[in-house]
């Protein structure tokens, strides 16, 4: 499924959303009637300082969690609306995540590790292996292949978080805090690398960050503070 | 299954606790092979019976001997093909401590009605021509390296006419069994022989072993042989092979209880154990978990990873222990007491089957905490 | 010595420290305690099986008892004495003697079937014919029930083990077998010995039933003294007109249990230790998952100062000490499933069934608390090397 484009151009549409977590007795809000609109090939770039609940917005555009209230609308999905194992199936074909902590299987290599997503499809062995090594290769590790997570530096670990979030050539990448355990130069090659992706792969990327450095590589920042966006979101 | 990378990965992470794990497995697998073993070492008797035999003793107890002259009557009887006997004879070959059984019988009645001796043509001949011949089983004979030639004295229970309780035979055949579990330890002399120099009790009978027409009339049989006898000087109690070995055996005790219930309780503990080792994997690896459903596994996938992880452990563990404890087995009986010792084919499948049980088992909440996981929770956890 | 008052102190408070954050590895703990429980239950549960069979063995005979058999026989059955050949033995030295005569009982025994009550299948029991001493030459026999049986008549007593595992032996019912009636008039206890898994009548009805002529299969004499033996045993031995055997009763009786205590011990021994094998493995893993659980806190106490040796020890007293509850545990359990459990099994070398319970003795338990002090030992000494060798940054990392 390719890139669909609502009436207004949107690729993510998020509307009146809230979400409110119970802990214990307490309920906590910490996302109130939030609107967004991300158009397609945007990189956007989300601040705020922490608890204003940048990271939960980010899960809820994902679909790694629903909102309480309100409706996430992703390329003309309602995906709010589906269930459990429709959206498992939907993340897998639309969205590539990368982590802040890389989050590989330390026991895999690393062209095990970017093949994960693969597996949920219907590919075969050898045409898996054909979006592995693209995929490497965009990221500039093609040469690191078959080393394990442990023996890779934090930025190469990164590359191939990101590597396996495009190997499906997904319709959406979400990063949390992609950049946020690395040194300034490793750092810069990772936003470089999604600065290319977006401009000359065209995809779509929403980074959350609280790093000045990082949010100027986007093409629009938009501010949280307590659950409420700071500057007019809508474009 | 190309799956089967993630899977393995996940048994390599700590190789030492997976290590670890399917060896007390293994090491429970081999307990079963063993206790397996000796369960058919005690009851095998029951299913190698022959379904075509009876055996008849003296109602009163297998030590009352029985006239040699009912066979003639056993023969007149419907259904009755066959009939012979066979006493017991209670030699002591050197020590007391090398026991095994051996008795006076007709050669070529015996032969026919126990097809599962298998003697060598030559050497049945060889039998048939020498009074004081012996055939001995395989087993015995290479306890106690004896060749064909060999002269075996063995002292008995009973005395020859001059009084002498030693008595000599000459191995004139080794004899294998045609089944796997057939008994190749007794010895078998000529009964001319041993009546004739016998002083007391001519005549007189062990048991006789008695080959009907129908297996399936064999009980209806029985009955006939009894009432036959009934009211005279010596009555007997006929029953079908599988049955008297099976009083013979119920005399120990009730073993598959015993069996099962140590074994129960060792695989309870091995469920326990095992199943807190893979519960404490699968908390380790939350985050991981979590990250595979943010790329799309979904929540079946994700329990068939564990249940698999956990099914291949223990059926490795299985397959290892039993195949160890079958090569240990077929090394022969630990405590020299058993006549035999092997271990069936069918508790390969028994085996088989509970190691499958117990990797479902010990998988079972694991994977249930896998799947109700929140992936959000679980990345923040990371 | 403040050094080692210090060292002690140390090993005091890291093990305090894990002994208090046991609650929350409740799931660890609780794998630990009943997996070792397990172990030792199996294995003083199928030693006290043999123990029993012993024990039953053992009180059957008496120092200052004796058993005289046919030279050459090795058990009771394939025995034979003449009636003269037994008056020649009642009246040997070292025999004690009363006003009515000496204290022997001349006597002879068949096998009979009876049905067992456990699997309602026939099974061999011992019908003794004795003399009239015999109550006296064997000093543990006391009549529980009914009467003894009446002398020249076919009269029974049975024993009570006999009674417990046999249908149909109740005081004043009726005993078919072959073509006689044998009226049950009584029931006797034998200290728990082999005595109780047989029926007694009068021998010279006995010899009668089963034409037996005038000839039995073994005397039993009680002795003036235990040390009277030895002159008993020679006076027979030398006497041309007898080929005999002469044994203290306990130890034929020893010599007659031999093959079974064998095989259950044997076995027992076999099964405890593939368990107990299995169970070093499961606690090394439970022990390596609770260190490995606990690495950010040791490596904290580390860098906090307190020493490597330290660490391995108190860890290794953690897994001791869960250990060695489970050993308890499973101790007590054994003792309230097992001891005193009553079955019968087939002896091979007598061809019949003797009764006897199981007993959990003293022994096994401290075999058991043992076992599960190695298994704790092992358990816990290579993990513990292992957390008190981890690099001290790293395990702080670990998160």
């Amino acid at each position: 499924m390719s890139e669909n484009e609502t009436s207004n151009g949107a690729l993510v549409r998020v509307e009146g959303v809230e979400k409110v977590f119970h802990r214990g007795t307490e309920d906590i809000h910490v996302l109130a009637d939030l609107s967004l609109r991300v158009p397609a090939r945007e990189f956007l770039a989300l601040m705020g300082p922490s608890g204003s609940g940048k990271s939960t917005l980010l899960n809820l555009i994902g679909g790694l969690d629903r909102p309480t209230k309100g409706s996430v609308t992703v390329g003309g999905e309602d995906i709010d609306r589906l269930s459990d194992r429709q959206l498992a199936r939907w993340r897998a074909r639309h969205v590539g995540f990368v982590f802040q902590l890389y989050n590989l299987m330390p026991a895999l290599s690393a062209e095990r590790n970017v093949e994960l997503p693969l597996l949920l499809t219907h590919l075969s062995k050898a045409e898996r292996k054909k979006h592995v090594e693209t995929a490497l290769a965009v990221v500039g590790l093609s040469n690191r292949a078959k080393h394990s997570p442990r023996t890779l530096s934090g930025g190469e670990q990164q590359r191939v978080g990101i590597a396996r979030a495009i190997v499906t050539d997904p319709t959406l990448l979400l990063c949390d805090e992609p950049t946020g355990d690395l040194d300034r130069k490793a750092g810069d090659e990772i936003l470089n690398l999604l600065q290319a992706l977006n401009r000359e792969h065209g995809k779509t990327i929403i980074m959350v960050t609280h790093d000045p450095h990082a949010s100027a590589r986007a093409a629009r920042t938009v501010y949280l503070d307590k659950g409420q966006l700071g500057s007019d979101p809508v474009k | 299954m190309k799956f089967l990378p993630l899977i393995w990965s996940n048994l390599k992470r700590k190789k030492l606790r997976t290590l670890l794990t399917l060896l007390s497995i293994l090491v429970a697998f081999v307990l079963f092979g063993f206790l397996s073993a000796i369960k058919q070492a005690l009851t095998g008797g029951v299913q190698l019976a022959g379904a075509d035999r009876l055996i008849v003793r003296h109602k009163v107890s297998i030590i009352q001997l029985l006239p040699e002259s009912y066979k003639a009557r056993m023969e007149r009887i419907p259904g009755v093909v066959l009939a012979t006997y066979q006493t017991w004879f209670g030699g002591i070959y050197q020590d007391p401590k090398n026991f095994f059984m051996q008795n006076p019988v007709v050669p070529e009645e015996f032969l026919d009605i126990h097809p599962e001796i298998v003697l060598p043509p030559e050497q049945k001949k060889a039998w048939l021509q020498t009074r004081t011949g012996a055939i001995v089983g395989r087993k015995t004979a290479q306890r106690f390296h004896w060749k064909i030639g060999d002269k075996v004295p063995l002292l008995a229970i009973w005395s020859q006419k001059d009084g002498n309780r030693t008595w000599t035979f000459d191995i004139v055949g080794i004899y294998d069994g045609s089944k796997k579990g057939t008994d190749t330890t007794p010895m078998f002399f000529r009964y001319d022989y041993f009546d004739e120099a016998r002083a007391d009790a001519k005549g007189q009978v062990g048991w006789f072993t008695i080959r009907v027409k129908d297996p399936a009339r064999a009980a209806e049989t029985a009955k006939l042989v009894d009432q036959e006898f009934e009211n005279s000087d010596a009555e007997t109690k006929a029953e079908p092979e599988g049955a008297f070995a099976q009083a013979w055996v119920s005399q120990i005790g009730n073993v598959e209880l015993i069996v099962a219930a140590i074994l129960g309780a060792v695989f309870f503990t091995i469920l326990l154990v095992t199943g807190n080792t893979m519960a404490q994997a699968v908390r380790e690896r939350t985050g991981e978990l979590g990250v595979l459903k943010a790329i799309g596994f979904t929540n079946a996938q994700v329990v068939s990873l564990v249940l698999i992880e956990s099914c291949l452990l223990a059926g490795l563990g299985g397959v290892l222990g039993l195949t160890l404890a079958w090569l240990v087995i077929s090394r022969g009986d630990p405590t020299g007491i058993l006549p035999l010792f092997y271990f069936p084919a069918h508790d390969w499948f028994v085996g088989l089957g509970i190691s499958l049980a117990l990797g479902l088992a010990t998988g079972f909440f694991p994977a249930l905490q896998a799947m109700r996981l929140r992936v959000a929770d679980a990345l923040r956890r990371m | 010595m403040a050094g080692l008052f210090n060292w002690f102190s140390q090993i005091a408070s890291i093990t305090e420290f894990g002994l208090r954050s046991l609650p929350q590895r409740r799931g660890a703990v609780a794998a630990t305690v009943i997996g070792v429980a397990g172990v030792v239950l199996v294995l003083v549960g199928v030693l006290s099986m043999a123990a029993g069979f012993e024990e039953a063995m053992a009180v059957s005979g008496s120092p200052d008892s004796a058993i005289v058999l046919r030279s050459g026989a090795d058990t009771e059955m394939v025995s034979g004495l003449s009636r003269e050949q037994t008056q020649v033995i009642a009246d040997s030295p070292g025999v004690a003697r009363t006003a009515q005569g000496p204290l022997a009982s001349a006597e002879l025994f068949v096998i009979i079937n009876h049905p067992k009550r456990s699997t309602g299948l026939d099974a061999n029991v011992p019908l003794r014919g004795v003399e009239p001493a015999a109550l006296r030459v064997r000093d543990q026999v006391r009549l529980i029930r009914g009467r003894m049986f009446d002398w020249g008549k076919n009269e029974v007593v049975v024993g009570c083990g006999a009674d417990r595992e046999f249908a149909g032996l109740e005081v004043g019912s009726t005993m078919k077998v072959g073509r006689y009636d044998w009226l049950i008039v009584g029931v006797f206890s034998a200290g728990g010995g082999i005595a109780e898994s047989e029926i007694w009548t009068d021998a010279k009805v006995l010899q009668a039933a089963y034409h037996r002529g005038d000839s039995f299969q073994s005397v039993r004499v009680k002795l003036t003294s235990p040390g009277a033996f030895a002159a008993f045993k020679d006076s027979l031995t030398t006497n041309p007109q007898l080929t005999v055997r002469v044994d203290r009763e306990s130890e034929y009786y020893a010599e007659q249990s031999e093959t079974l205590t064998r095989l259950i011990t044997t076995l027992g021994f076999l099964i405890a230790f593939l368990m107990a094998i299995g169970a070093v493995f499961g606690a090394l893993n439970t022990m390596y998952s609770a260190v490995s659980a606990r690495t950010r806190e040791i490596a904290t106490l580390r860098a906090l100062g307190f020493g490597g040796g330290a660490v391995v020890v108190s860890l290794m007293i953690e897994s001791l000490l869960l250990a060695l509850i489970g050993g308890v545990l499973g101790g007590a359990l054994a003792h309230l499933a097992f001891n005193g459990f009553h079955t019968s099994t087939m002896n091979f070398q007598s061809f019949s069934q003797v009764a006897f319970a199981f007993r959990v003795t003293p022994q096994l338990l401290v075999r058991g608390i043992v076992w599960s002090a190695v298994i704790g030992l092992i358990g816990g000494l290579f993990p513990a090397i292992r957390a008190a060798r981890l690099p001290v940054a790293a395990a702080l990392r670990e998160l």
